[in-house]
């Protein structure tokens, strides 16, 4: 078996995966994985197998996040937490450049190109889709976001069939997910139900085939890539939401004016958390420092939220001064206008919006109440 | 990955030096900028980021004749830290410049056609570029009509400028103010009741407009029963703008990016948006 064809499957244990970090780390890449962290699975540098959050799962609804032990020793056994891969793609805060008067003038000096590459391990297909849409909106354009396509062009990906389905999980109704379907270098996915703890893999460039040569592996049994379909098609089967997207497009657009926003804009606190953990919103803004006498200056540019007032001021206030407005223009850009602005959609069904939306606001529950009551 | 691989960094801005700085009115000042690289050119309706150093960047449209060669123009009112910061340069200061950015006015459509200004305040500034072209290659146009409606007298931008044009015999002028002190012998009352006595064949004209938002509305009505059609009535949209190469997120209108679908945009294509409040 040649470890670039795709077709075929390899096997290989914990230890094998142990193997797969330190191929990855002998390669200069920053592993970052998931690990268990002030009572939430985030995402941070991993050392070892032993980081990966062993046993848990967890319990998500709207506004409601919690842990559990499982009776089984899986590594991969939650659906997402709080973070997404954005905070490294795109940090929160980023150095621009800085400038310094001279005798001569100023001299601007540009932040340097972010050489730190990294190995994403354990990439769900909600969020290999969201990596795809910030490619497209940051370097998909005539201009390319410089330090995002650095940082991009030098992560290597190892993608995870979901064995688990969260219970604010759509990624299936948003054609999304949860089998991986390409934009990474590996590809695994989790058997743990048999007795033997061993994880099915895939290879998806030539990278992930060279990277996966390197470990103690064999060939998949055709039972094997069997039960690994049947991994995924369990958690098709449980997804914990559904949200209707064929028409979302025009249906948000034709009810700009739907009774329904008052109703959300009343228990929207206009928080922005959801902006915070969408893996897609991408909204920055920057800021100005200086030294005391004004001789060095920089930029930094920094994560924004269309819920804040200052988000759409201009000149003698803010465009979308209401609540009303700003959750209708981040829900709009999210499932219509992106379609408009980028050829696809901002929305990837991940869900961390309904849980760590702090009044449980569900933007499956909104696009369905507008569906279900739309004017005549 | 199709991504534009440029070799510039688009955040980055480059050093220019203001050669001259200007009074137009209360808190308007207009600069003069000499970027240290060769200027790039710009065309009507465009706009650049410029930069305090140490206090901000903020969009400000260009303001000067595109066919000036090695030197920009910007008209600027203060009226928050960033644009009060630029207003305070003066001559040999440095700013930072990016851009030119947008879509400008739509110089290739109007020739043969008659042409309509309307501008409110500050707005005359994006359409003093296009009104240089206008007037510099003058037989390509039929009549061109500007009506420029200011707060009083004391903010009638670029006067003795506006005065010497209409001096000339082809082009008509009208200027109106909000608010009269008593020697005023001009029009009183907004920029948009002039529209109706204005001179020109709605059948073959466009129309430029740029002005405070609800001043573009009540242009756009008086100008749509003048008889002129939508798709020829053009208008340039002011949003909260960081990067000015869509990655910010900030100047969303509807479907749309003011910095790079805009800031001019034919009205026809964002009717339904200016429809909606908010948005």
């Amino acid at each position: 078996m040649s470890p670039t064809d795709s077709t075929q499957h390899a096997v290989v244990t914990p230890e094998g995966l142990q193997a797969l970090f330190e191929a990855l780390k002998r390669r200069n890449y920053r592993v970052i994985g998931p690990i268990l962290r002030d009572g939430a699975i985030i995402f941070d540098d991993i050392a070892s197998v032993g980081d990966l959050p062993k046993g848990w799962t967890d319990e998500q609804d709207g506004g409601h996040y919690r842990l559990h032990r499982r009776d089984d020793g899986a590594l991969f056994g939650y659906a997402v937490g709080p973070h997404s891969w954005k905070k490294f793609l795109l940090p929160a805060t980023q150095r621009l450049w800085s400038a310094e008067r001279t005798e001569h003038g100023v001299a601007i000096t540009p932040e340097p190109r972010p050489s730190e590459r990294f190995a994403f391990i354990g990439v769900r297909a909600c969020d290999l889709n969201a990596i795809a849409i910030q490619d497209r909106v940051l370097i998909g354009g005539a201009q390319a976001d410089l330090r995002y396509q650095s940082r991009r062009q030098g992560a290597f990906i190892v993608a995870l069939n979901c064995g688990v389905a969260g219970g604010t999980c759509f990624c299936a109704s948003m054609h999304t997910g949860p089998k991986a379907s390409g934009g990474y270098d590996l590809v695994l996915t989790e058997l743990v139900d048999d007795g033997e703890h061993r994880f099915v893999v895939g290879v998806g460039s030539e990278g992930g085939g060279t990277v996966l040569a390197e470990l103690p592996h064999r060939s998949a049994a055709s039972e094997e890539v069997a039960a690994a379909e049947a991994v995924v098609a369990h958690t098709l089967a449980n997804m914990g939401r559904a949200m209707y997207s064929d028409d979302v497009h025009d249906l948000l657009l034709r009810n700009l004016d739907h009774p329904r926003w008052d109703e959300v804009a009343a228990r929207c606190l206009t928080c922005g958390n959801c902006t915070l953990v969408c893996p897609t919103c991408f909204c920055t803004t920057v800021e100005e420092s200086s030294d005391l006498d004004g001789s060095r200056t920089a930029r930094s540019q920094r994560w924004d939220s269309c819920f804040t007032m200052d988000f759409s001021y201009i000149h003698g206030g803010s465009v979308r001064a209401t609540a009303r407005s700003r959750y209708r223009q981040w829900m709009t850009h999210k499932l219509a206008t992106w379609w408009d602005q980028f050829g696809t959609t901002g929305c990837v069904g991940c869900g961390r919006c309904i849980t760590w939306c702090p009044v449980g606001i569900d933007i499956t529950e909104e696009v369905a109440a507008i569906r279900g009551s739309e004017p005549s | 990955m199709t991504a534009a691989i440029t070799a510039a960094d688009p955040m980055v801005p480059r050093v220019a030096r203001v050669l001259r700085r200007r009074r137009n009115g209360p808190q308007v000042f207009t600069l003069d900028v000499e970027p240290e690289d060769p200027a790039p050119a710009f065309a009507p309706g465009q706009f650049s980021m410029l930069t305090a150093f140490g206090v901000g960047e903020a969009p400000i449209s260009a303001s000067g004749d595109p066919a000036e060669p090695g030197r920009l123009v910007y008209t600027i009112r203060a009226v928050g830290p960033v644009s009060s910061a630029l207003t305070r340069l003066g001559p040999g200061d440095l700013l930072g410049l990016r851009g030119p950015f947008g879509m400008g006015w739509p110089m290739v459509e109007a020739p043969g056609r008659d042409v309509v200004i309307v501008a409110g305040g500050l707005g005359l500034a994006p359409l003093r570029p296009a009104l240089y072209r206008l007037l510099a290659e003058r037989a390509r146009y039929g009549k061109i009509v500007l009506l420029y409606g200011a707060r009083g007298p004391a903010d009638i931008l670029f006067r003795n400028e506006i005065e010497s044009w209409r001096r000339r015999l082809d082009i008509d002028i009208a200027v109106t103010v909000d608010h009269a002190p008593p020697d005023w012998r001009g029009h009183v009352g907004v920029v948009t009741r002039l529209i109706a006595r204005a001179d020109f064949d709605p059948l073959h004209a466009v129309a430029l407009v740029c002005g405070p938002e609800v001043m573009m509305r009540f242009a756009i009505a008086g100008l749509g029963e003048a008889g002129l059609a939508d798709d020829a009535i053009y208008l340039s949209m002011e949003r909260n703008m960081k990067c000015a190469v869509v990655f910010c997120g900030h100047c969303q209108f509807g479907t749309v990016f003011v910095c790079r679908d805009g800031p001019v945009f034919r009205y026809d294509r964002v009717r339904s948006l200016l429809a909606v409040k908010e948005i």
